[in-house]
């Protein structure tokens, strides 16, 4: 699975209410460790689903790692993400296999669907649409994951109906 | 014997729903003191056919395909309990002739020998299936590190991760270069969108990678040892950070391993963050440093100075995986297999559409046609052959006129596609090969690292041309001009990214050269795929005036009322295809 290059925006945003005291064992842990800039960088994703402004800072004055290179590198990677995301996120695979049996059709239905553009958050909050390049079932295509579960042998519809299925869980009291 | 039941948990199956199947297995288990040990394993290679269970008898064992819950409770009813078969079911086995049989019966499994047949997180299972005792009889039999290199070279492997480069050869630089301080790198970045075998063997088989990495770490004197695995393969990431310690428990990682004297070696997991360049020998190193993974002139080459500027050999998972068979049956046993150039076997995804999608392993040589018909059972919907697309973003499309073609480095380059890891994506009428080209011409501008200036805007200005054609405003003279900037981007970048990058376009415009000229003289696309060259229309002959299609459309573009034959407001239409799809009585034709 790779993640597709639809950078919203290249601007770390200021979100003032995150905890920045959680990165303190990342950086324990990483401290004058040479080559450790991805791996911090993972780590701080991996608590807050993406890298927040406050983080960069923080591991500029704690770990020395220069502001200019750690922008650089957040940003050359797809994986890294520099504004929040919404509690789900959907991946459509656009692969080869997924885009020969019409994977663009899902988007469009999950575009519809959501009211998002590819690559943006609903507003509230809920959901996340990406496209990645290759969720590696390829048999099955074409494939979305939503957090964790795969579905496969979609339909426009289908897909669709499965975000309808999710969001009636989120909303009931 | 004890009954077993096995459920193949790779990726793939997991995501066809093995999870909830092996859960229920365990419920069945501890509910109804069933007398059955339920085991996991990874990806046979038959992903149409998942989620696999499998289970062992005293009889031999029985593969069942497309289990689900249901189907489960109806083996543990019939089979386990009470010993029946259930035929229909089965699509392999020793002990009766199954469903697909053929599947495998056309296959040489050396690479995969092990995936789908053992626990991936068991060294026991793995030792008994031979693992590590390639290593061991090195250590035992004393065999120099010159005649392991001499060994591999002898079986004629070549890097699978697309280069084909002799693995033998490139060992035996590494070997040469003086340092105290050398690096051996697995290359798990795997990026072709349409590609797992990598995913597979590192997720069903990672004793064989790492057997693989110390037999290369001691033919080169290699010091220690990094996977690059990509980040998006948490399953593979996991299962080889359990082999890891399970090495490191039984000595086959540390110091002084097996016994040879000064033959230390730790090997560590880094993950990659996501960028298709990564898979460059240079951009991956730069990227394990921890920086933008950038390629860079060669030489020097990575085997003299490569990561901290130490010597680096670089092999891909798959040439690592071949590597314990080869030791340990001798290199007469792998280049038995193939042909003149290209020896052993070799593992293709196949996927698109294609009916029996999945992994096989074949030994080189054997026809295209072998692969998608016989092991692959034709085309779905029984459509039309129209072309294959092997090597991803660097490959190229070959047509059906040359689907005899063997699938050997130098016969599939003969064809202007590259054999790359081996990802076969089966494309039929439906696939318009302009929009193919534009496809991966996407990936590979928006993967590009943006370093050499024809890589970064050569392949901008040809994707802005493609998606012209594609939408009915392509011009004359840009065929021709596709080709001039593809030849300056191959000859102005550094990097095989930049290199490749126009193949599929080039193969495409080689081939499908008609394909092309529709778009761009007649505005038409022959596969009725481009949205902007459709043309929608009411046959008046079949239509019964049902109004179906003027309430599907979401334009508001088919007048007619009941019973009356309805017309297709051609400006207004948006060419989204719901009358299409939603007329009963066949009067809406497209082209």
């Amino acid at each position: 699975m790779r993640i597709s290059r639809k950078k919203i925006s290249l601007q770390a945003v200021e979100t003032p209410d995150v905890n920045i005291s959680l990165i303190n064992p990342i950086i324990q842990k990483y401290q004058g460790k040479k080559g450790n800039l991805i791996p911090v960088l993972q780590g701080v994703q991996s608590l807050y689903g993406y890298v927040p402004r406050e983080a960069f800072i923080r591991l500029n004055e704690e770990m020395g790692l220069k502001l200019n290179e750690m922008y650089g590198v957040a940003t050359f990677y797809a994986q890294f993400r520099l504004s929040p995301v919404g509690k789900h996120i959907i991946k459509v695979c656009h692969g080869t296999a997924c885009h020969v049996q019409n994977a663009t059709k899902i988007t469009e239905a999950l575009v519809t669907e959501l009211g998002v553009k590819d690559g943006h958050t609903t507003e509230d909050g809920l959901f996340t649409l990406e496209s990645v390049a290759c969720l590696g079932c390829c048999s099955l295509a074409p494939v979305m994951m939503v957090d964790n579960e795969t579905f496969g042998s979609l339909t426009g519809k289908k897909a669709a109906r499965v975000i309808k299925e999710l969001r009636r869980k989120e909303t009931q009291p | 014997m004890k009954k077993q039941i096995i459920v193949g948990l790779g990726s793939c199956g997991i995501a066809a729903g093995a999870g909830k199947v092996y859960a229920r297995a365990q419920s069945l288990i501890e509910a109804g003191n069933t007398d059955v040990l339920l085991k996991q394993t990874s990806c046979i290679g038959m992903c149409y056919k998942e989620p696999l269970v499998e289970v062992v008898d005293d009889r031999g064992h029985y593969l069942y395909g497309s289990v689900d819950v249901k189907k489960l409770e109806e083996i543990f009813e019939k089979h386990i309990r009470n010993g029946e078969v259930i035929d229909e079911y089965v699509v392999e086995s020793d002990v009766i002739q199954g469903h697909e049989s053929h599947y495998f019966a056309g296959q040489v499994k050396i690479a995969l020998r092990n995936c789908g047949y053992m626990d991936p997180e068991s060294i026991e299972e793995a030792e008994q299936r031979q693992a590590y005792e390639a290593i061991r009889k090195i250590a035992t039999e004393h065999v120099s590190s010159e005649e392991v290199i001499q060994t591999v070279l002898d079986s004629g492997l070549r890097g699978r991760g697309g280069g084909g480069f002799p693995t033998g050869l490139k060992w035996r630089f590494a070997h040469n270069s003086q340092s105290d301080e050398k690096y051996i790198i697995c290359n798990a970045d795997e990026g072709d969108p349409g590609a797992f075998m990598d995913r597979s063997l590192l997720e069903g088989d990672p004793h064989a990678i790492l057997e693989g990495m110390i037999i290369g770490a001691y033919a080169m004197n290699a010091t220690s040892g990094v996977i690059y695995c990509r980040a998006e393969y948490p399953l593979a990431i996991k299962r080889l950070n359990i082999a890891l310690q399970q090495a490191r428990e039984k000595g086959y990682l540390g110091k002084n391993i097996l016994g040879i004297e000064g033959f230390d070696l730790d090997i560590i997991v880094k993950e990659g963050a996501g960028a298709f360049v990564c898979g460059e020998e240079t951009a991956l190193i730069a990227s394990v440093e921890g920086e933008r993974g950038m390629p860079r002139k060669r030489p020097p080459f990575p085997a003299e100075r490569g990561l901290w500027n130490k010597p680096t050999n670089i092999n891909n998972v798959e040439t690592f995986a071949n590597i314990p068979y080869i030791l340990l049956h001798g290199a007469d046993a792998y280049n038995k297999y193939g042909t003149e150039k290209s020896k052993g076997t070799k593992v293709f995804a196949l996927t698109g559409k294609v009916k029996h999608g999945g992994l096989v392993e074949v030994p080189m040589g054997v026809s295209i046609r072998e692969i998608i018909f016989d092991l692959g059972g034709g085309i779905q919907e029984n459509k039309k052959f129209k072309a294959v697309q092997l090597g991803g973003p660097s490959g190229g499309c070959i047509p059906e006129s040359l689907i005899d073609t063997k699938v050997d480095y130098d016969s599939v380059n003969a064809t202007g596609a590259i054999m790359g890891s081996g990802g076969m994506v089966v494309m039929d009428e439906t696939t318009c090969m302009v929009d193919m080209a534009r496809f991966f011409l996407n990936f590979t501008q928006e993967e590009s690292c943006g370093k050499c200036t024809f890589c970064r805007i050569g392949t901008k200005r040809m994707l802005e041309i493609l998606t012209r054609i594609t939408q009915g405003k392509g011009k004359e003279g840009d065929i021709e001009l596709l080709q001039e900037l593809s030849q300056q981007i191959k000859d102005g970048s550094l990097c095989g990214l930049g290199q490749t990058a126009p193949n599929p376009v080039l193969t495409t415009i080689k081939y499908f050269r008609d394909e092309y000229e529709a778009h761009i003289n007649d505005k038409r696309c022959p596969a009725i795929n481009c949205k902007a060259l459709l043309t929608y229309e009411v046959i008046a002959e079949n239509c019964t005036g049902c109004t179906v299609c003027a309430v599907k459309c979401p334009s508001s573009c088919i007048d007619g009322s009941r019973k009356e034959i309805h017309f297709i407001n051609q400006e207004l239409c948006i060419k989204c295809g719901e009358c299409f799809a939603g007329c009963n009585f066949e009067a809406i034709r497209v082209y």
